[in-house]
């Protein structure tokens, strides 16, 4: 598979507290991530508030710069902002957040919606729109008798069917999904996953899925990323990666996740709190919550390493419980 | 004897009603959940019964704690019943405290209100509760503001709090949904653990049935304001009836065995304006008979003790979700 | 907190600045003094004695820094009608401004805020649809038309209170009444909805299943973060303390700051306008510095944001 878009050494930082002197304090999003999409695929991105996944996202979109590193979408530099080949790859990416409510502007009605990017792109003709429009509005799983409907009288999976109909709108290559059903319940965001995953396979999407919900990455996405404090700690397929988590951090979500009927019994409970991007640690980021953090941990910057087409960051792989200890070589 | 019975509890909003008469009961120790989707009523129940619903609610029926009628009961009843008998922590622990009011001086209000306490006594009561739910260095951090907690030590002070009137029942409203994954298991460890040490009911708002199941030992599921299912977990778990149950435990993905096309419940919940006749959801459900589009079920006894609402509940059979994944196709590549 | 002091200066002084540059053009801009103070029909020999004399015959940007630079020495300049010092003139009228203005705000909030709160308090009552109605009444009829009104009836008709002047208490009331009206019914709508806004917060519903009486969940919980915004709105009308009055001091002929105002601008008496526009504008900053100062005491988050500035 061809590799859509690449990144290299992406950092993110945003300064906060600007002082009249002094030096402003600086937080680093995200640290140094290097990723390769691959044309067709779906990545899933996990990890808690705080580990730069939308971050990571938005530079990946090319809607914000990163502060080091670079971005290559189909072999070539992601223009820079505003330019005129920036605003025609606005096309070709697409992002759906995860309240529609407030992607949707309240007074339009859905077929307005919809057709908004057909007229500002000027994709087609203007006799050829409400086809297109009703075309889409089948294919999201939307009545046609919604289409004069104004978002505040849509439930919630309706309105994030309509987002994701004026995404498609344009017949993107690239679409980001940041956290699309966590706002919806469980048997809503089973059918908003399921239209994603079919609009994906007919539409030959390239997609980033980021969401906290581990269940809904691991039998959506193909290969999946697990971020802690903007870096990323573990990288592998998706049903190999909850199976056998290798990251001490993986382990933890992977337990974490209430299993119905199990109990609290032999779960791994992290002490300490969410990651905060203004106070990193030093050495592995993760090392104050780790059950296996040692003197090394602190001082040390574990890099990624490859173990079988899995990726992890952390020093102590060969010791880790769960852990395969040939093929370890450094990535 | 339960601790608190629920009797036909009746609500509605400006003449909508949302809730038809919900019959509920937990026992003095007894851990429930209370399982469900937004707008299905689980949460109103509970404010309903301690009187925290706005004026504009009319509440009707019966509930009774400790042999005490608290509907339409007159403020000091309620009063005296709320944080001292029954406390309550919600969703959204960082806007749940007080802004402008040190978490200390909070959590002091409470334990004066309660236990009697005052001065160093009561300060002294409130650092050992922060201690008691995780707080580190609980001796200084008892004089912050709630800005200066991340959301999950916010909830660990709502739990304190709500500790500190050494209730008999704590209602816990959708406790980890605002949280991440990892604080999300610190708060239900928690809970478990605080309810080990002192014996206190709960009631476990949620609409994840696996946070659920990790901490009660019975549970309710409740569709468009009425019970339809209720049983202990092994029972709920292994063997659900209600076609909407099974339809939940299918929507939920699974972390193991092969990859697998989600299974949703089709259709969207109903618009409590507009309720369809008959069972609530007859027009979701697959084993809907024309008696179910016309008939309401009430929630009946059956042999193996769970409590069912249904006309056509699925046959005793391990589901599809759970233990075998034959039914389901799986994602085809 | 030093670094946030600092940083509030330096606006200041930049607004002072702004406002000051802003008064000189638009007077310079808008007539000629000369001509105004001396009326169309002097005769042309006087009108240039007077120009020389007060500098109108330099180009614009010499008069400007010129300006700029008496400024910045405090130099208002003396009145071109009264040949008394301006700044002087301007602050002899300030004592008598105050006297109508702040019996009027604590009008305001006495009257205002218990109002807002209690119609937020007995939401959809007869006292909360009478509160709504009021003060609507109160801050849509014009100061002139509620003076006017009042003076016809209380003066004119009852005769029970004088019309105008400044020669005894009573003299106040009808100004006071006037001014106040409108503020009680902007601070009542105000609080109503600070109040409503709070009432709704998910930690009032945690003070009430604390088992807290419902007075101290209002007193205690509510009343503290309604504050907030009220603070806001109190610090505008204290801002207008001495400029707020010009309609009302020139109904009843009140000889405060407010009709110095009046009188110097239909005058183009520069001096007197730029004296007052700077006392004006620094009273609006040592107002909103005051805000400034109420948010801090009474919401600790802000007071950490600012600590990390």
């Amino acid at each position: 598979m061809s590799v859509l878009l690449r990144a290299s050494g992406l950092c993110q930082r945003y300064t906060t507290g600007k002082k009249l002197f002094g030096k402003p304090s600086t937080v680093t999003a995200v640290d140094g991530i290097d990723l390769e999409i691959h044309a067709g695929e779906i990545v899933g991105v996990v990890g808690e508030s705080g580990s730069g996944k939308s971050t990571l996202a938005r530079m990946l979109l090319g809607i914000e710069t990163p502060a080091a590193g670079e971005v290559e979408w189909q072999g070539g530099p992601m223009p820079n902002p505003a330019t005129p080949e920036w605003r025609a790859l606005r096309r070709d990416m697409q992002l759906i957040f995860q309240d529609p409510l407030a992607a949707l502007d309240r007074r339009m009605t859905v077929a307005n919606q919809i057709a908004e990017p057909l007229e500002i792109h000027k994709m087609l003709p203007r006799d050829q729109i409400s086809g297109r429009v009703a075309e889409l509005m089948e294919k999201v799983g939307l009545r046609p008798d919604q289409a004069d409907r104004y978002p505040l009288e849509l439930s919630g999976g309706q309105r994030q069917r309509v987002v994701i109909a004026r995404a498609l709108a344009m017949s993107p290559k690239f679409l980001v999904c940041d956290e699309p059903v966590s706002a919806l319940d469980v048997s809503i965001q089973a059918q908003v996953v399921n239209l994603l995953y079919d609009l994906q396979q007919e539409e030959d999407l390239t997609m980033v899925f980021i969401s906290h919900d581990l269940k809904v990455v691991r039998n959506l996405c193909d290969r999946v990323v697990v971020m802690y404090l903007g870096r990323i700690v573990e990288e592998g397929p998706a049903d190999e990666i909850f199976a056998k988590p290798l990251h001490p951090y993986t382990q933890a979500l992977v337990s974490s996740v209430p299993q119905a009927g199990t109990g609290m019994k032999g779960r791994i409970v992290l002490q300490g709190e969410p990651p905060n991007p203004a106070a990193r640690p030093s050495g592995c980021a993760f090392h104050p919550r780790c059950r296996f953090a040692d003197a090394a941990c602190k001082s040390q910057v574990p890099p990624l390493m490859r173990d079988n087409g899995r990726l992890a960051a952390c020093l102590k792989l060969r010791t880790l419980p769960f852990q395969d200890e040939k093929q370890l070589t450094h990535a | 004897m339960s601790l608190v019975s629920i009797r036909d509890l009746k609500v509605s909003f400006d003449g909508v009603q949302v809730l038809h008469g919900i019959d509920f009961d937990v026992g003095k120790g007894e851990a429930v959940g209370l399982v469900g989707e937004s707008g299905c009523g689980k949460s109103v129940t509970w404010l309903a019964a301690l009187g925290l619903l706005p004026l504009k609610a009319t509440v009707s029926g019966s509930v009774k704690f400790a042999g005490k009628e608290l509907v339409n009961a007159p403020r000091t009843t309620l009063e005296n019943v709320r944080g001292g008998r029954i406390a309550m922590i919600f969703q959204d622990p960082s806007s749940s405290l007080n802004p402008v009011q040190r978490v200390g001086k909070q959590l002091i209000e409470s334990i004066r209100l309660h236990r009697g306490l005052n001065g160093a006594e009561a300060r002294a009561e409130a650092v050992r509760l922060l201690d008691l739910v995780g707080i580190p260095s609980a001796s200084t951090r008892i004089d912050l503001y709630p800005h200066e907690f991340s959301g999950g030590q916010c909830q660990r002070i709502m739990i304190a709090m709500a500790l500190a009137g050494e209730p008999d029942l704590l209602i816990a409203d959708e406790p980890t949904t605002a949280l991440d994954a990892t604080i999300q298991a610190q708060i239900l460890d928690l809970l478990a653990r605080i309810r080990a040490e002192t014996g206190m009911a709960m009631v476990f708002i949620s609409h994840d049935l696996g946070a659920v199941s990790a901490v009660c030992e019975r549970a309710a599921v409740m569709y468009a304001g009425r019970v339809v299912e209720q049983n202990g977990i092994q029972g709920l778990f292994k063997n659900p009836r209600h076609p909407y149950t099974v339809g939940l435990f299918q929507a939920i993905p699974q972390l193991d065995g092969p990859r697998q096309r989600l299974q949703p419940i089709h259709g969207t919940v109903p618009d409590p304006r507009h309720p369809p006749a008959g069972c609530a959801f007859s027009p979701r459900c697959a084993r809907a008979s024309d008696f179910c589009t016309s008939v309401q079920p009430g929630l009946v006894r059956q042999d193996d003790g769970c409590d069912l609402a249904c006309f056509n509940p699925s046959a005793h059979a391990i589901p599809a979700a759970y233990g075998s994944s034959a039914m389901i196709s799986e994602y085809a590549r | 907190m030093l670094n946030h002091i600092l940083i509030r200066l330096v606006r200041a002084f930049l607004t002072l600045m702004l406002v000051m540059t802003f008064a000189f053009l638009v007077l310079r801009l808008s007539g000629d003094p000369a001509i105004i103070l001396l009326g169309p029909d002097a005769p042309q020999d006087a009108i240039n004695a007077f120009r020389e004399r007060w500098g109108l015959n330099d180009p614009l940007w010499k008069q400007y820094l010129a300006y700029i630079a008496q400024v910045l020495t405090l130099d208002f300049g003396v009145s071109m009608r009264d040949q008394v010092p301006a700044l002087e003139l301007v602050i002899s009228r300030i004592p008598a401004t105050l006297a109508i203005t702040v019996p009027a705000l604590i009008l305001k909030i006495a009257i205002g805020i218990p109002a807002g709160v209690y119609a937020a308090l007995h939401r959809q009552s007869i006292a909360d649809r009478g509160v709504i109605t009021l003060s609507i009444f109160g801050f849509t009829v014009p100061s002139f038309v509620l003076g006017l009104i009042l003076v016809l009836i209380f003066a004119v008709s009852l005769g029970w209170l004088p019309s105008g002047g400044q020669d005894s208490w009573k003299h106040a009331i009808l100004p006071i009444a006037t001014l106040s009206v409108g503020g009680i019914g902007i601070m009542a709508r105000f609080s109503r909805s600070a109040m409503i806004e709070v009432l709704g917060q998910p930690y009032i519903r945690t003070a009430m299943a604390k088992g807290l009486s419902w007075r101290d969940v209002v007193w205690k919980h509510a009343l503290p973060n309604a504050a907030v915004p009220i603070v806001t709105l109190l610090g505008f009308m204290v801002g207008s303390l001495i400029a707020g009055a010009a309609v009302v001091e020139s109904i009843f002929s009140w000889p405060g700051v407010g009709r110095l105002i009046v009188t110097s601008v239909a005058n183009r008496d520069l001096a007197v306008v730029q004296s007052l526009l700077l006392v004006i504008a620094c009273s609006m900053i040592v107002a909103n510095f005051l805000v400034d100062l109420g948010y801090g005491l009474l919401d600790p988050r802000l007071r950490a944001r600012r600590a990390a500035h």
